[in-house]
């Protein structure tokens, strides 16, 4: 196993009685990609942000490479990228001013500066446009050069909160791929996103509700042996009734119309479950096409994982 | 460890960012013109042409007399004439007239019997600073009138008396010649000139200042700056630093304005005006830094901007003198930094008095504008953890 680059240990958020975050550890190998997932509002962006220095963690521990979150917030900043939701460059200054601009402010001078500025040109592929103001590019060219503003003094540590919301699939599978090829060098990337197929991307995954892990292992991990339950996906002639008929038969732990099939969550065997369903759709006049047991995507987990938070 | 290179970078683009701006730009050159306008030209405090009515019940040389020496002065200009008095009333309620005069019946008789003549006299009342003046000027425009009668009285008197041989009755009258320093003309717009050149460096560098730090914090650039190593106090002056730069462009705007277009001339010196002008300028950089650390969004900012600026400019003396207000309120004058300001700017403009005169309000206005301005950046520092 890789050394740990970034690990945090009963880490508390409370913001009058709200927890925001609430007890959270977790340890990410260094040149990982360590996905962050959750709905909104689950205290995603607050852990990002005690990472990064914005937050003072209401109590707990971190650490960042070698500092400690608590105390040496400023060593850690000379140390990481971050990139937030919102396009966080300003509009009304070129591309190049832009890319100057930050360079300075992260201690960068002179020929250095002009060499990363130039690094950051070719990443977003302004490189001949690099005197345009910001507020006219498209979105996804956007999200790159806040990339590459992010990485000009080279950091260790690279945080992207939701980095692609508002980004086209095209635009979203060309930024994975320099994130990867970031992961390649060295770079730890420390990513949000509530993209399920952005999910797929990350070496390791972490699913954050209401403040608290709910579930986290690799992709491969979380897909065969996290579950406890089956899932099957059955085709029928009237798929929307029959969905409709089964939920309201309450014998399946979950019941989900996807696409034209219906997917059906049961602790049961296959045997079972086809009984259960051919009874329903007996009555109902509905022909059972197909009835299979299927490898859950990740959607699915965390569907379940958050359904049984809920529950609890 | 303050880098002045990141500082003057975070200027830079400040400035860069304020000329590029249409609504900004507009924003640096409206309030003042708008301002200068108005005090220079439309408010005017002097009161003259006052539209005035007459009833002259007694209709008799006398009288007339009276009425042409009321025309006879620049302050009373005679609208209407009615038979009563009622219909001036009337007049007052249409807004026709200001004042309206009654010269009651058997005035003449009184005047030459010995005795009390009456006039009345009836005023809208709604601008009590008006009414007051008016009241006095018809006081004095009476009071001389008689005094020639009674002269007149004398003067005969005093021949038939030469006749007889006995000694003439001397007249003695005192003449109060007052002249007006500072303000020779006594004209508003000399009081108000210097001070709108107070009001408007407040107004814009607060709001600027304000403006320009939430409207960071909304678009996010503000994370993004604060997840760099540089520190809040570089953040502070980068983005204070250009808006001193704004206080004095706008005061060197309106002082070019007033020296030229109003034909005020600066009678002290204009170092000291300017240093006043930066100590100011500091006491609003806080409290633009003090907003933005309760506003979110710019909307917010611009209401705590008026919220402050609206009463700070009405106990300021810019147009209210401090000393009619009562006890209590004049306390609070003092936690204002714009009353030292225009005391030290009226002062330098139209008495041309210097340091000897001046030095409490420097020292009373850096008092306050260190004050502020510490206490400004703690709250920044305590509202960005």
């Amino acid at each position: 196993m890789a050394e740990i680059a970034v690990s945090v240990k009963n880490l508390y958020k409370i913001f009058g009685t709200f927890h925001a975050v609430d007890d959270i550890s977790f340890n990410v190998p260094s040149g990982c990609i360590f996905g962050f997932l959750g709905p909104n509002g689950a205290g995603k962006s607050t852990t990002i942000k005690m990472l990064c220095g914005l937050l003072k963690p209401s109590s707990g521990s971190g650490r960042v490479g070698k500092y400690d979150i608590m105390k040496d917030s400023e060593e850690i900043k000379k140390n990481i990228g971050y990139m937030s939701q919102k396009f966080s460059l300003y509009d009304d200054l070129s591309v190049i001013e832009n890319l100057q601009f930050f360079g300075t402010m992260y201690n960068l001078r002179g020929a250095v500066l002009e060499e990363r500025v130039e690094t950051a040109l070719k990443l977003a592929e302004l490189s001949d446009s690099r005197h345009i103001l910001t507020q006219i590019l498209p979105g996804g060219i956007k999200q790159r050069l806040a990339l590459g503003c992010a990485i000009l003094h080279k950091p260790q540590f690279l945080f992207l909160d939701e980095p692609t919301s508002g980004v086209d699939p095209m635009s979203r599978r060309n930024f994975w791929s320099i994130i990867h090829d970031f992961a390649r060098i060295g770079i730890t990337v420390f990513v949000t996103t509530h993209y399920m197929e952005e999910a797929e991307y990350c070496d390791y995954l972490v699913l954050i509700y209401r403040g608290k892990i709910v579930v986290e292992g690799t992709p491969a991990e979380l897909k065969s042996s996290k579950l406890q339950t089956n899932i099957y996906r059955l085709n029928c002639t009237a798929p929307s009734l029959l969905y409709e008929k089964l939920e309201a038969s309450q014998k399946f732990s979950e019941v989900n119309l996807f696409g034209d099939a219906v997917h059906i969550v049961s602790p049961d065997d296959i045997a079972g479950v086809q009984k259960a369903i051919s009874d329903i759709a007996d009555y109902e006049k509905i022909e059972i096409v197909n009835l299979q047991k299927i490898l859950p995507s990740l959607e699915d987990i965390f569907v379940l994982a958050i359904a049984e938070a809920n529950k609890r | 460890m303050v880098s002045i290179y990141k500082v003057m970078q975070i200027f830079k683009k400040e400035i860069f960012q304020i000329l590029r701006d249409p609504k900004l730009r507009v924003l640096l050159f409206m309030p003042p013109i708008i301002q200068l306008i108005i005090f220079g030209y439309a408010v005017n405090m002097d009161i003259e042409n006052i539209k005035t009515a007459i009833v002259d019940l007694d209709n008799s040389v006398y009288s007339r007399d009276f009425i042409t020496y009321l025309e006879f002065n620049k302050y009373f200009i005679i609208e209407k004439k009615y038979d009563k008095a009622t219909d001036i009333v009337a007049a007052i309620d249409r807004g026709e007239i200001i004042c309206g005069i009654v010269i009651e019946k058997d005035f003449m008789k009184n005047i030459e019997t010995g005795q009390t003549a009456l006039v009345q006299a009836l005023h809208d009342g709604t601008d009590s600073n008006t009414a007051t003046m008016v009241v006095s000027y018809i006081n004095y425009i009476a009071f001389s009138y008689i005094k020639n009668i009674q002269t007149d009285r004398l003067r005969k008197l005093n021949a038939k008396l030469i006749t007889t041989g006995a000694p003439p009755i001397k007249i003695s009258s005192i003449l109060v010649e007052s002249r007006n320093w500072f303000n020779e003309t006594l004209e508003s717009k000399n009081f108000f000139v210097p001070g709108v050149m107070g009001t408007i460096m407040m107004l814009i560098t607060l709001m600027l200042t304000s403006m320009a730090i939430v409207r960071e914090k909304e678009i996010g650039t503000m994370e993004q700056l604060m997840v760099t190593p540089v520190t809040s106090i570089e953040i502070i002056l980068g983005k204070t630093l250009p808006f001193l730069l704004v206080g004095f462009v706008q005061a060197g705007l309106i002082l070019t304005v007033a020296v030229f277009w109003f034909k005020i001339e600066v009678k002290g010196s204009l170092c000291l005006l300017f240093l006043g002008a930066l100590i100011f300028i500091v006491s609003c950089l806080g409290f633009g830094l003090f907003i933005s650390t309760i506003s979110r969004t710019q909307q917010q900012a611009m209401l705590s901007t008026t919220f402050f600026f609206l009463p700070a400019m009405t106990l300021s003396g810019f147009i209210f003198p401090i000393d009619n207000m009562p006890a209590v309120i004049q306390m609070f004058t003092y936690l204002i930094p714009l009353r030292y300001f225009l005391v030290i700017i009226r002062g330098i403009f139209l008495k041309g008095v210097g340091w000897e005169v001046l030095f409490p309000q420097y020292i009373a206005l850096s008092v306050l504008s260190i004050f502020i301005f510490t206490f400004a950046v703690s709250r920044f520092h305590k509202t960005i953890d």
